[in-house]
């Protein structure tokens, strides 16, 4: 079994983002970018399955700027064995990144694909449905369990105040959730190593894709400052000042 | 071969994730009960923190002393009980080895330091025998296949878990001095060798030191390491001459762990209506140990680079070593006056930094050991 991992560079998560003076954006001048948390566990998962034996070939797939060779070698190091980066200047929305992966799934063929449930930068949440699509393959979202059942997969996804189990055929479309995994340190030597495993080079224009925006983004801003809040004394401090707020009758 | 940027990047990102989400909310434990959890030393088996400066060929990273200082500038940012796990395997206890050893002992035993399934210990000093290092007594007398060793090393890191020593003993009693050393490696298992009851210590809990008592030890001839007898003192010497940058590289992470913490107390507690940042000579006190951390960092990048360069930076280590053992102490002291009684008690972690730093001070060399080397260089240039 063959899995393709797309990872995604996106600013790191114990940074304080700040929005550029301009409204365009967030500011990334000498920000840390690391690997989306949510695709180190599908990293994590693929590797896993490989350990298991029960994939042969763990595959990492980046689409974005030159910098994200360095988000492939840590998926390297963490146990992927090959990378393809596809590279981009520009932003790749959700649709577009969807059909680049179309696009490499056709060329690797691939038996399951682990994407993150979303990237922590535009939280978007659409890729992997996207990719499933335009693929015509079964999905299964926000996973905390894949178990395999013959040549089915069993896939745990938590939704409101449950879980849910469905079996799903395979080639599958799986994006992981939160509790799928606990990611592993990329060690010192396999840092070293994945060094010397090979990283393809392509380009949108390889798939077919023009990035061209679809989206226009009208402007980004800071969330509101929260007001400081008050101490009470005592429970029923707290519910006269509720009522005083109107928030309770 | 040095590095490129991407991979040094990656592993000091990852030895700093390690640093921040599994030591540091251990710190307090690891004090309270003076040992590290076996779990962790897995984990750093697993990272491959135990094999950093052992040689590629050799199972290790083979990194160069910049690099190994950078990763050490991020594991500082934590109890140096931590530190003090991989310490002698990386530096005092394997690098004697590395520089002397026979092809055969670096075939057994870099390998297992590298892994950590081997802890090697550094033996050195003796009751009697501390900075004056060269006037040790433990003998070791050749007799046949055999050499028999006696004699007590004293404050040896990590002895009670060593599996291994590197022994710096007299083979000729009749030479005084450093031209009658040689030096061992020895495994643990032999009979005859019985190690001290880990020391009580002002810091560091966590880390220990103990007596190894060498009474009749019968050790094979072949752990001599190398060829020749007498190189043992020479050999010592250079391997505490690169120990220094490390530690140099230690006390520098401590600081900027300390500068850190100052910095966010500094701008948080408020005294006077305001953070007690906004007075000028709490202010003083935080520009100050930055002051001396950036100095200190910049001292160990250059010593290292040029080390890595092929100079001979003996000069430079010492330097260093005394700068940045000298400096932690005085960053730490500044810390604990910023915390104010915050500093003094337990809870806040401070008061413990301050009395794990006192002995960069003292081990390695002492601050007037490296004195004295650093002014006998000087006067040697111009005699
Ligand atoms: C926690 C810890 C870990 C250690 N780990 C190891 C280890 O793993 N292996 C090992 O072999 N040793 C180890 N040591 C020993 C350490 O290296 C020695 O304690 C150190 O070298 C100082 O020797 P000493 O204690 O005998 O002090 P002394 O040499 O007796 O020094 C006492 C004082 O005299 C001063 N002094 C001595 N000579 C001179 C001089 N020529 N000029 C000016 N001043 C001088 C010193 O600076 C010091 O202030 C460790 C010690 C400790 C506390």
């Amino acid at each position: 079994m063959k899995v393709l991992v797309p990872v995604k560079r996106v600013v790191d998560y114990n940074v304080k983002i700040r929005v550029k003076s301009d409204q365009t954006g967030v500011d990334l001048a000498n920000v840390k970018m690391s690997m989306n948390p949510f695709d180190e566990i599908a990293i994590e998962e693929a590797v896993r399955l490989k350990e298991a034996g029960k994939a042969t070939e763990v595959v990492a797939v980046s689409i974005g700027v030159a910098q994200s060779t360095e988000t492939i070698r840590t998926a390297l190091a963490m146990g992927a064995d090959r990378g393809i980066l596809v590279k981009s200047d520009e932003t790749v929305e959700p649709l577009n990144v969807a059909k680049i992966l179309k696009g490499i799934v056709e060329a690797e063929k691939p038996d399951l694909v682990i994407l993150g449930k979303q990237a922590i930068d535009d939280d978007s949440n659409q890729t992997g449905q996207m990719l499933a699509a335009l693929l015509g393959w079964a999905q299964g979202t926000f996973a905390s369990k894949i178990e395999f059942d013959g040549d089915k997969i069993l896939l745990t996804r938590e939704i409101d105040g449950g879980l849910q189990t469905l079996k799903l055929n395979m080639p599958t479309i799986v994006t992981a959730d939160l509790r799928l995994n606990e990611p592993r340190y990329a060690s010192l030597p396999n840092i070293m190593k994945a060094k010397k495993k090979p990283i393809d080079e392509k380009t949108p224009a390889d798939y077919g894709v023009d990035v061209k925006a679809r989206l226009e983004v009208l402007k980004v801003t800071e969330p509101p400052q929260r007001q400081a809040g008050i101490k009470v004394e005592s429970v029923e401090q707290l519910v006269s000042k509720l009522k005083e707020a109107g928030v309770i009758g | 071969m040095a590095l490129d940027a991407e991979t040094r990047e990656q592993l000091i990102s990852s030895v700093r994730r390690f640093v921040d989400e599994r030591l540091r909310p251990i710190e307090d434990q690891v004090s309270e009960n003076d040992a590290v959890p076996a779990e962790i030393v897995e984990e750093m088996k697993e990272l491959g923190l135990f094999g950093i400066s052992v040689p590629v060929e050799y199972g290790g990273l083979g990194l160069n002393m910049e690099e190994e200082c950078l990763l050490m500038f991020e594991l500082g940012r934590t109890s140096p009980a931590f530190r003090s796990v991989i310490g002698t395997n990386v530096g005092i206890g394997s690098q004697g080895i590395v520089m002397h050893g026979r092809q055969d002992q670096k075939e057994y035993w870099l390998p297992k330091i590298a892994s950590g399934e081997v802890i090697i210990s550094f033996a050195l000093t003796e009751p009697e025998a501390g900075s004056d290092a060269a006037s040790l007594k433990t003998t070791a007398i050749r007799d046949g296949d055999h050499y028999v060793v006696n004699g007590t090393k004293r404050f040896i890191t990590n002895a009670n878990k060593a599996h291994a020593f590197t022994l710096m003993a007299r083979t000729d009693p009749k030479t005084p001095g450093a031209k009658g050393v040689s030096a061992f490696v020895i495994p643990r298992d032999i009979p005859g060798i019985s190690i001290g009851k880990p020391e009580k210590k002002m810091g560091q809990q966590g880390a220990h030191i103990c007596d190894v008592i060498f009474d009749n030890t019968r050790i094979p001839a072949d752990c001599l390491l190398g060829e020749t007898e007498g190189k043992g003192f020479v050999t010592a010497m250079q391997v505490l001459e690169r120990g220094r940058l490390h530690i140099s590289a230690v006390c520098m992470g401590v600081a900027s762990r300390l500068v850190e913490d100052s910095t966010k107390y500094a701008a948080e507690r408020k005294q006077f209506g305001a953070p007690i940042g906004n007075l000028q000579l709490v202010q003083a006190m935080l520009a100050d140990s930055k002051m001396e951390h950036y100095a200190g960092r910049c001292m160990v990048i250059d010593a290292a680079k040029r080390r890595d360069a092929g100079e001979d930076v003996a000069t430079e280590s010492s330097c260093a070593k005394l700068f940045c053992s000298e400096a932690v102490g005085r960053i730490a002291d500044r810390a604990v006056q910023i915390f104010g009684g915050a500093g003094y008690v337990a809870d806040y972690g401070i008061e413990r930094f301050y009395r794990d730093v006192r002995i960069f001070r003292i081990y390695e060399g002492t601050s007037q050991v490296q004195q004295v080397i650093i002014a006998r260089n000087m006067l040697k240039e111009v005699q």
